[in-house]
């Protein structure tokens, strides 16, 4: 009887690991498509702000975590920069674009993450994406549908990496959240060169904390 | 009537001398008048601190936001309108036929009061007379920072005075009831910028800039209608 038992767990067990192996195998074979991927980490997002009550109370510590955990991997914070840096990323040393990469994403999560628990039953309609295979870089067109207003256009700029697709550029009614930065960058960097820059963002990651 | 049509030359005029003045400086740029535009950007940021927020934010603590919402749908059935008007200028059909849909279906349901049209999906065109002379081809001119008023440019602050001159609210000859809407008016549109203001201040280096490229950004997708040929890489 105690055998039969193990016997079935162990195959039970087997069954599992097969299939989680044989799904494990199928992504890695499959890269996930970037509309697709665009629409399960919004809808597992949006989930999370629905049900999560630390999140709706505006909890900050909490959302930052569904941040990090949820939406941030699935960006590509290095190309964020060198795109907001524009010609001055490559007069840029490799420590300094680290640290300037570290920066900008503090930045970046920083301003974003209040507006996490702004979600008001809004829907999303994802736009069909143009795209031939073999394209490394696409558009994800989304139209954000409010209650009595016009719907808010958000644009992911995606490109393709070794493991998955990833997010480099966020575009809201037409407005790039990251290029908005390349005139303010260089006047910084007119300024103060590179490490002036990596200073002024430094100070207002502590600034923006202190309020 | 008279006196009106004065001051719109008027303001013209000294617009046509900014961007003339503009023109002689830095051709290339777009924001040759930034030292001036600087100067009005702190007095509408002292303005904005003292007089708009504070009014903002009684309004938006004592007005119910249902009440707030009706104010909005309101003044964004004439903008409808006159989106409909700017969109046969341009020579949208569709749009405008949209546009003026949503006006006829929400004057009837009180007033424009509420917003029916957007629950039965038709959508806002968005178009204004700046639009419209960028779709006409009128070159952009220099980057203007008006205190109150906010961003723009030569041409969209020429449209901003068409869309004064033809109205309505210009012709409402009672002048505390004029008054009053204009200062509803410009309260609801500060209401409805609080987010993004709130943005811009967290987010940015240098808010001006910020604000700056913001607002071209958000023009440049507007007069393309979201389809923005892709701009030139810097040199």
């Amino acid at each position: 009887m105690m055998r039969n038992v193990s016997y079935a767990l162990w195959r039970a067990a087997t069954i599992v690991a097969v299939a989680l192996g044989m799904t494990a195998m199928v992504e890695a074979q499959e890269q996930e498509s970037p509309e697709a991927l665009v629409k399960r980490v919004s809808q597992d997002v949006i989930a999370t702000i629905k049900s999560d009550p630390l999140v709706q109370a505006g909890n900050q510590a909490r959302i930052r975590e569904v941040m990090e955990t949820k939406l941030l991997p699935h960006f590509d914070f290095a190309r964020m920069t060198s795109l907001a840096m524009g010609r001055n990323w490559r007069a840029a040393t490799p420590e300094q674009q680290q640290r300037l990469t570290d920066e900008f994403r503090t930045l970046l999560v920083r301003t974003y993450s209040g507006a996490l628990n702004q979600y008001r039953n809004e829907t999303i309609d994802y736009k069909p994406v143009r795209m031939n295979p073999g394209d490394t870089e696409v558009m994800v067109r989304t139209a954000v549908q409010r209650a009595g207003g016009a719907p808010i256009q958000i644009d992911y700029g995606m490109e393709k990496k070794a493991d998955a697709w990833k997010c480099y550029d966020v575009v809201v009614g037409g407005v790039s959240l990251v290029t908005n930065y390349r005139d303010e960058f260089n006047e910084q960097i007119k300024n103060g060169g590179v490490d002036g820059l990596i200073k002024t963002l430094a100070d207002r990651n502590r600034g923006v904390a202190a309020k | 009537m008279r006196q009106r049509a004065a001051l719109v030359n008027r303001v013209l005029g000294v617009m046509a001398v900014a961007g003339l003045a503009g023109c002689a400086s830095a051709p290339s740029h777009v924001d040759p008048l930034e030292p001036a535009n600087r100067a009005m950007f702190e007095v509408h940021e002292v303005a904005d601190k003292y007089v708009m927020k504070p009014v903002v934010d009684v309004y938006t603590a004592v007005v119910p936001k249902l009440v707030r919402t009706g104010v909005s749908n309101f003044f964004n059935n004439f903008d409808d309108l006159f989106s409909g008007i700017n969109a046969l200028l341009q020579g949208k059909p569709d749009k405008a036929g949209n546009d003026f849909g949503r006006v006829l279906v929400n004057t009837f349901v009180l007033g424009g009061i509420f917003d029916v049209a957007s629950d039965l999906g038709i959508e806002r065109g968005g178009e204004d007379f700046g639009q419209t002379f960028g779709v006409w081809g009128f070159p952009q001119g220099p980057y203007l920072f008006v205190p109150i008023i906010g961003p723009t440019t030569v041409r969209d602050g020429t449209g901003l005075l068409v869309r004064i001159y033809v109205g309505p609210v210009g012709f409402i000859p009672d002048v505390p009831v004029r008054n009053s809407l204009y200062g509803v008016g410009a309260v609801d549109l500060r209401a409805q910028a609080t987010d993004a203001i709130s943005i811009a201040d967290t987010a940015s280096l240098d808010k001006y800039i910020f604000i700056r490229n913001a607002y071209l950004q958000r023009r440049r997708y507007l007069v393309h209608d979201g389809n923005v040929p892709p701009e030139k890489e810097e040199e």
